[in-house]
């Protein structure tokens, strides 16, 4: 064991300029695969949390409104709005349709304008009859919302993801663009650790070559590399996982959480959970490229 | 001790083999010289007991084990079994005398306490007491080759592999090395060893067996490097 620690010690120190190399290819890959993760986790707890909340509101024709599938002049009939929510109902993606009546409504209305002189300018009259859908799944909302523009007496149909529908594009972006910029760094990494330790093999490839002879077992000739390999993976996850606590400590826990409290925000678990992947992917990466590397020295 | 049985070997790609059919038997503690020209086939015949490559044909027995269907994982075991000492010698440079016959030891996992104890003894069978500090590169041939065969014994193998020992030496340093290997066979130690050096075959009186075009031509016993 003492031998195999001499060995990946003089290794290291051979190899310095390429050890740092590794080490900071790695903390950089790292530090934006683990950045890629934790936008992952924050799009997913979003979406789960704001989902959870909205609704397709299904508005149903007065006297006064126009479009959709009013007639002119008439309101939506007893009849037609029986049939809407039998329809809403039927659909195998909606778990809940609520009715909320005009009067409803209009208590919403000065409830929400309370403070404003708007306040009185309607009456129930103005107000619209309507259905408020749940979806099991309120990603899938543009089948249903389809589905009951076409009914009759439907006047209008608003879903409220259509709003987040943007937002969520741009975090997708922002998600795949730091994950492809982390494949690819580690890539780069991948690579770095082949080529420096097919040096080190080279460099010790008359040693590898007598301990072969001598009967040492395969283990015992890559340990010195792997080592080599794991202590650059190690120091270069720690520096990951350093600026990802760092990161998330100032950019979540410090500003955002406070200053943006309309959105869930991810926890300490998650930062935890993300730094257990990457450190999960430098080891790999350490192991795997060493054991191609060395692959043509320990061949019997 | 080494068994061949029908033992054919060719290497990928090749129409020619490198051995072909070879029979014969290799007893616990004979000392047997391989003779041949280059390209004869010697070289095969020894890397096939190192298990460095598999016969293609036939049937190889080395120390008990069928070599054919040795699982990889064992090979180091048998190896451990063989001491290997080449022409070129093959030392570490930048360690010394006592260190490259302690890296045989140490690699293979032997605790230190044994390794102080057996590398000393081994260099004082080889004649080296005194020259453990010294840097390999510093000693003449016959020095480097002394290390190198005490670096194969110091395991106490079954089996020495010598080939062409004698090949980078004088001829009265070789006869050094010969006595050497001679004291190491007297422990019963079996020794196989490849040579064109004629005189010391001729003065050895061992067995003799001659490989031409891979094929086994002569097995001697008390044999001269010519053939008779």
């Amino acid at each position: 064991m003492r031998h195999s620690l001499r060995e990946t010690w003089s290794g290291l120190k051979r190899n310095l300029a390429m050890t740092i190399a590794v080490v900071v290819t790695m903390a950089v890959s790292l530090s934006l695969l683990g950045a890629g993760l934790l936008t992952s986790m924050e799009v997913d707890l979003t979406k789960r949390t704001l989902y959870g909340k909205i609704t397709v509101q299904v508005f149903l024709c007065t006297e006064n409104t126009q479009g959709g599938r009013c007639e002119p002049g008439k309101g939506t009939t007893d009849a037609q709005r029986d049939a809407i929510q039998q329809t809403l109902e039927a659909n195998p993606e909606v778990s809940a349709v609520e009715y909320e009546s005009k009067e409803v409504a209009l208590a919403e209305f000065q409830r929400v304008f309370a403070d404003s002189p708007a306040v009185h300018s309607r009456t129930a009259d103005d107000m619209q009859d309507s259905f408020k859908v749940r979806l099991h799944n309120p990603e899938n909302y543009a089948g249903v919302s389809s589905e009951a523009r076409g009914l009759q007496g439907v006047q209008a149909v608003q879903d409220q993801n259509s709003i987040l529908e943007p937002i969520f594009k741009w975090f997708g972006a922002l998600q795949w663009a730091t994950i492809t910029m982390s494949v690819l760094l580690l890539l780069a990494a991948a690579l770095q650790i082949v080529n420096t330790i097919r040096m080190a093999a080279f460099s010790r490839r008359r040693e590898m070559g007598i301990m072969r002879l001598v009967g040492a077992s395969n283990i015992y000739i890559l340990l010195p590399f792997l080592l080599e390999a794991l202590i650059a993976a190690v120091i270069g996850v720690v520096l990951a996982a350093g600026t990802l606590t760092l990161g998330y400590w100032f950019v979540i826990d410090q500003n955002a959480r406070t200053s943006i409290t309309a959105l869930p925000w991810i926890g300490w678990g998650d930062l935890a959970a993300a730094i257990v992947s990457i450190a999960a992917v430098g080891v790999a990466l350490a192991v795997i490229p060493t054991l191609l590397a060395t692959r043509r020295y320990l061949r019997i | 001790m080494i068994t061949f049985e029908d033992v054919t070997k060719f290497y990928p790609g090749q129409q020619r083999a490198a051995l072909r059919n070879i029979n014969l038997e290799i007893d616990k503690g004979e000392f047997v010289f391989l003779v041949g020209q280059s390209g004869s086939g010697k070289s095969t015949f020894l890397r096939l007991i190192l298990r460095e490559y598999r016969p293609t044909k036939g049937t190889l027995y080395v120390a008990g084990k069928n070599l054919g269907t040795l699982p990889q994982w064992k090979v180091p075991g048998l190896r451990r079994q063989i001491g290997t000492v080449f022409q070129d010698f093959r030392l570490l440079p930048g360690k010394t005398v006592y260190e490259n016959v302690a890296f045989a030891l140490q690699v293979i996992g032997r605790p230190g306490k044994e390794i102080r104890r057996v590398v000393p003894d081994t260099l004082e069978m080889v004649g080296l007491s005194g020259k453990e500090d010294r840097p390999c590169e510093e000693l003449s041939g016959g020095e480097q080759q002394r290390v190198a065969i005490a670096r194969a014994f110091v395991n106490r193998p079954k089996i020495l592999i010598a080939d062409e020992p004698t090949g980078n030496l004088d001829p009265e340093t070789s006869v050094g090395i010969m006595k050497l290997l001679d004291r190491i066979n007297r422990v019963d130690t079996t020794v196989i060893m490849a040579t064109h050096d004629s005189s010391i075959v001729d003065q050895m009186r061992r067995r003799v067996l001659e490989l031409r075009d891979g094929e086994l031509v002569r097995d001697q016993a008390k044999g001269i490097y010519g053939s008779a």
